[in-house]
């Protein structure tokens, strides 16, 4: 039998990712319900000053939806490993580093994409001054891909694990630390009056990077550790 | 002597310091051996319990 | 063949490893220990104290040499890692592996000594300076390494992923270390600065070098016994293995 072609299989892989996360969509609300719940309680630990809470505003988002996106991560394979489709992506005879791209892709989509839709309401929540807004939203588009592109080669690495929760968190969080620092830096560059193009460029840059990188890191990994 | 351990006042501060140095890497030192020791007596109990159960048909 | 990289095949071979890293040990603890002395006289006893800091620079005589030691293991664990990636070599992985808990231990006495070191100097045990943030990072990424490593039940897969992880660590360590930095100058002067400028004259230095060389000594003799241990467990069902458990009394081991 003759194999189809790569795009023809990255289509079928897409198209069968979106139609499983639609037959489960009460479960893609969960990182949204996680990231208000995390925002909520800061004026509950702070106190309800809009000075206060419009200070740590931005940093607070920006921790609220990395957790939330780090707590999905671990479904980004699970499934696919309990029903054996995991083993046929790896043994197909298209390049597994673009198949896991496609995935990788659809789980930006469908965790950081509502998260990030979500981001203006939780900004009223803590009194983010209006024009910090837009560069939030631009370092968030910035760094939830980055965190789906390391976040999968941390769970390619766990993925045979039966409970992977706190490990994964552990080999995760300091591989963001940078992204964490840029961009909460440009929010608070913004904040300050400061010029904040910098680091929201080199978000871009290390994202242009990931992309090209790290699916092919995903595939090494993935294959160490289904062999 | 007395000087000596005194530190200039900063006793508080150097000798914890030596003292976390010489324990971490004691208890470095001392894991190998003891872990080498564990899994050789594992390794004998397993040999044991083979030649019990060859010897026993 | 040239007999140096005769040599090399052969300590490929666990057993040979077995017997070679035996008899090392006992003669690179001694050196260690023998160099670890006469640095410490040097630098707790001889070298005069500093006049800004006192006697508390004494300090930099444990902090110094496991910093370099954090970030030397670290390089040495993943440059093992990517021979056992790539080339499949058997002991890299298990010397890689055997690196780590001793690198973490370097950078838990680096980041205990600093915080004790500063406390006196700064005022405050911990400050979010670039060097501590990425020193704690490092830790970090050690405990990631440890952590992959005894979660996966295969030993051979686990040490592969383990090293995999601790290559990915090395393009992050630069990257933290820089962003670090920059986000530091961003918001505020560096208002600390580690040693100041002050050249070191030579009665502080030699010490530090004698206990640096005494660190490394120490390190490769710690890895030849973890590696020792880490060899018998993967090899226990082999013929040698079983030799040598008969071979040692119970009371004797």
């Amino acid at each position: 039998m003759k194999p189809g072609s790569t795009s023809a299989a990255c289509a079928a892989l897409l198209r069968r990712d979106l139609t499983l996360i639609w037959r489960r969509r009460g479960d893609a609300l969960n990182p949204m319900l996680f990231a208000i719940i995390v925002v909520a309680l800061f004026p509950f630990a702070l106190g309800p000053e809009p000075a206060t809470l419009q200070r740590i505003a931005a940093g607070t988002i920006f921790v609220a939806l990395l957790l939330a996106m780090l707590l999905s991560l671990d479904t980004l394979f699970r499934s696919d490993l309990e029903d054996g489709s995991l083993e046929q992506l790896v043994l197909s005879p298209h390049p597994l580093a673009l198949l896991l791209a496609c995935k990788i892709a659809i789980h930006w989509l469908t965790t950081a994409l509502p998260l990030i839709v979500i981001v203006p309401l939780l900004a009223q929540l803590l009194h983010l001054p209006d024009r910090v807004l837009p560069v939030l939203l631009v370092a968030l588009a910035l760094a939830t891909p980055l965190l789906s592109l390391i976040g999968a080669v941390c769970v390619a690495l766990t993925v045979g694990m039966r409970r992977s929760g706190m490990l994964l968190t552990l080999l995760v969080l300091p591989l963001i630390v940078p992204v964490l620092i840029f961009g909460a830096g440009a929010c608070n560059a913004a904040q300050t009056g400061l010029a904040f193009a910098a680091p929201l460029l080199w978000l871009g840059a290390w994202l242009t990077l990931a992309l090209v990188l790290a699916p092919l890191a995903a595939a090494a990994a993935l294959k160490i550790s289904l062999t | 002597m007395h000087e000596f351990l005194a530190m200039g006042g900063y006793a508080g501060y150097v000798w914890p310091a030596y003292a976390v140095f010489f324990l971490m890497l004691l208890a470095d030192a001392l894991a190998p051996l003891w872990q080498r020791r564990r899994s050789l007596r594992d390794l004998r109990a397993r040999l044991a319990r083979q030649a019990a159960r060859k010897s026993t048909p | 063949m040239n007999p140096l990289i005769l040599w090399f095949h052969k300590l490929g071979s666990p057993p040979y490893f077995y017997r070679f890293a035996g008899r090392w040990l006992p003669w690179l603890y001694t050196l260690a220990l023998i160099a670890g002395v006469i640095g410490l006289y040097g630098g707790l006893v001889i070298a005069p104290a500093d006049y800004q800091q006192g006697d508390s620079f004494r300090i930099i005589y444990v902090h110094v040499p496991c910093a370099w030691m954090s970030l030397f293991v670290y390089a040495f664990m993943a440059a093992n890692g990517f021979i056992a990636l790539v080339w499949r070599i058997k002991l890299s992985e298990t010397l890689a592996m055997a690196s780590a808990p001793i690198g973490a231990a370097f950078t838990f006495i680096t980041l205990v000594s600093g915080s004790l070191w500063g406390k006196p100097m700064w005022g405050t045990w911990w400050t979010w300076d670039a060097r501590l943030t990425s020193e704690l990072v490092l830790l970090f990424l050690y405990f990631g390494v440890i952590g992959l490593y005894h979660a996966i039940e295969d030993t051979r897969q686990a040490a592969r992923a383990a090293a995999f992880l601790a290559l990915v660590g090395v393009v992050n360590l630069p990257i933290v270390h820089y962003s670090v930095v920059w986000w530091n100058t961003l918001h505020q002067g560096s208002t600390v600065s580690l040693m100041g400028q002050s050249k070191i004259s030579a009665s502080m230095l030699w010490p530090l070098l004698t206990l640096t060389f005494a660190t490394h000594v120490y390190f490769f003799a710690s890895l030849l016994a973890r590696s020792r241990v880490a060899l018998l467990e993967l090899e226990s069902g082999k013929e040698w293995v079983r030799a040598l458990a008969s071979a040692t009394e119970p009371n004797h081991a």
